[in-house]
């Protein structure tokens, strides 16, 4: 997957998990909590959603790197480069 | 019971509700006078074609789409009962004390449905409980039907459910009733809700009891005292109930639909799943006795009878033993929308409400060839029956592991 790629998975998940906001304005380089309304349990249904689709495992440890869009696209780079977008 | 003060007197100030025929009192009211039907074809995973109760009640109307996904349905039924009772009430909700209300719903059952669909999502990653959903806990936990409205509501008085199996209904009104005259609230959102449809375990459970109904013509399935009657035909619904005490009520000017006027449960400790006539009767024995009226005063009996077999002949034995050859009709809103288990005892309830506004007894459906050991003088068969001014209706519902459930409604 490309950075875009995984961009798009990743707003699929947030529209998933956020039906009510708007995700069209959303900044990549500002934290999701400041532009969208998101608790600890909708942060843990982003990685279960990761889990279930990619099989990507998010140790607890590196939570923190999905604040916002830009450090969960950083992030999930490496992890899912060779994967291809379904 | 007869003879309390203003201050003890708990009266019906709104109501909220979403049954298979209607998501409003008037709407629900008006179905069971002119005899409509809400069992449908239903599928159900594993189960297939079956008969159930629907509801389509627009859930967006209280809550956020966030909210919904997040919680579960039995709670979006009881948030949208309970908001359109509070809107009925006309309290002024804003500036009511929220410490002092109380949320106290009764359950049938609760967190099957959403154990089957994460069981079921499961299979599909082998079994490994790393992709088990971590909302699994609070969607099931006995209290979130109840704790989801005290969210959605900002009711910081207290919430719980009441699991009482099919006397759910009736339990969750009397928990009310007697919070409000232990002044442990000021007001008492009450009732009863239901998400069984959304659980494969209810159907299959009664189909290997030998308990589902059958028909050709879902509006027809459900049909208690009927000599052709096959079974259950399962439901969702929710109906919720501002209470309040007299003195409040009556200071704000509140519109009321009656006072409770008694109550009574009791326990069969006979079997864990056949009825027992001789309870049932005690307890609508005991309910009389706390009203402080005689079973010639009651104007209409809301029955529980459900469809089965033997349940609806043991009912009409307790009745017999209770009524005698008094003066009293008899009807039921299973007929027509299935069994709403938890909710069915406060929404059929409701459904008898209006009767002291507009003096009709709405009938039992579908009964094409009575049950001769059912057939009670005052059962108002298919067609509603004009009554006379009447003052009071008694409302049974009766449970699996022998939990039976009355309550008295006295016009005000």
């Amino acid at each position: 997957m490309t950075s875009g790629e995984i961009r798009e998975t990743v707003l699929d998940i947030l529209a998933n998990i956020a039906p009510d906001e708007d995700l069209s304005e959303l900044k990549d380089d500002v934290s999701f909590r400041e532009q969208l309304e998101l608790d600890s349990m909708d942060f843990l249904d982003i990685v279960m959603e990761l889990r279930k689709r990619h099989r990507i495992q998010i140790p607890e440890d590196d939570y923190v790197e999905l604040a916002s869009m830009q450090s969960t696209v950083r992030y999930l780079e490496p992890l899912m480069k060779d994967l291809q977008k379904a | 019971m007869a003879e309390l003060s203003d201050e003890h007197r708990v009266v019906i100030t709104g109501v909220g509700l979403t049954a298979p025929n209607g998501d409003t009192l008037r709407d629900f009211r008006t179905a069971l006078l002119e005899g409509r039907s809400g069992v449908r074809k239903y599928d159900i995973r594993y189960v297939g074609e079956t008969l159930a109760g629907v509801c389509e009640f627009n859930e967006q109307k209280y809550q956020t789409r966030k909210d919904r996904r997040r919680g579960t349905r039995a709670a979006s039924v009881a948030i949208f009962s309970t908001n359109e009772a509070i809107v009925d009430a006309g309290l002024d909700w804003p500036n009511v004390d929220k410490s002092r209300v109380g949320i106290y719903i009764g359950v049938t059952e609760h967190g099957n449905v959403e154990t089957e669909n994460e069981i079921f999502e499961l299979k599909g990653f082998d079994y490994d409980t790393k992709f088990w959903s971590h909302h699994h806990n609070p969607r099931t936990v006995a209290n979130n039907p109840a704790g989801e409205v005290s969210l959605n509501l900002g009711v910081t008085g207290p919430h719980y459910t009441i699991g009482a199996a099919c006397a759910a209904g009736n339990a969750g009104l009397i928990q009310g009733v007697q919070m409000l005259r232990l002044r442990e609230c000021d007001v008492a959102l009450s009732g009863g809700v239901s998400e069984s449809i959304h659980t494969f375990g209810i159907f299959a459970s009664f189909k290997s009891q030998g308990a589902l109904a059958t028909h050709d013509d879902p509006t027809k399935a459900s049909r208690p005292f009927d000599r052709g009657r096959n079974g259950i035909v399962v439901a969702e619904g929710g109906c919720m109930y501002v209470l309040e005490r007299f003195a409040d009520a009556k200071a704000r000017g509140a519109k009321i639909y009656g006072e409770i006027a008694g109550y009574a449960m009791n326990s069969d400790a006979n079997d864990f799943v056949l009825p027992h006539p001789e309870r049932q009767a005690e307890c609508m024995e005991l309910a009389l006795k706390r009203a402080g009226i005689t079973a010639d005063e009651i104007d209409i009996v809301s029955t529980h009878a459900t469809g089965t077999s033997s349940g609806d002949i043991q009912e009409c034995l307790a009745l017999r033993r209770v009524f005698g050859d008094k003066q009293v009709l008899f009807n039921n809103a299973k007929s027509f929308i299935g069994h709403a288990m938890g909710a069915a005892g406060a929404l059929e309830l409701a459904g008898n409400l209006p009767a002291f506004e507009d003096g009709y007894c709405h009938a039992t459906i579908n009964v094409e060839d009575l049950d001769p050991e059912c057939a009670l003088d005052g059962l108002v068969l298919n067609e509603p029956r004009e009554t006379h001014q009447p003052r009071y209706i008694l409302n049974n519902s009766f449970g699996m592991l022998g939990i039976n459930s009355v309550l008295i409604v006295k016009k005000v």
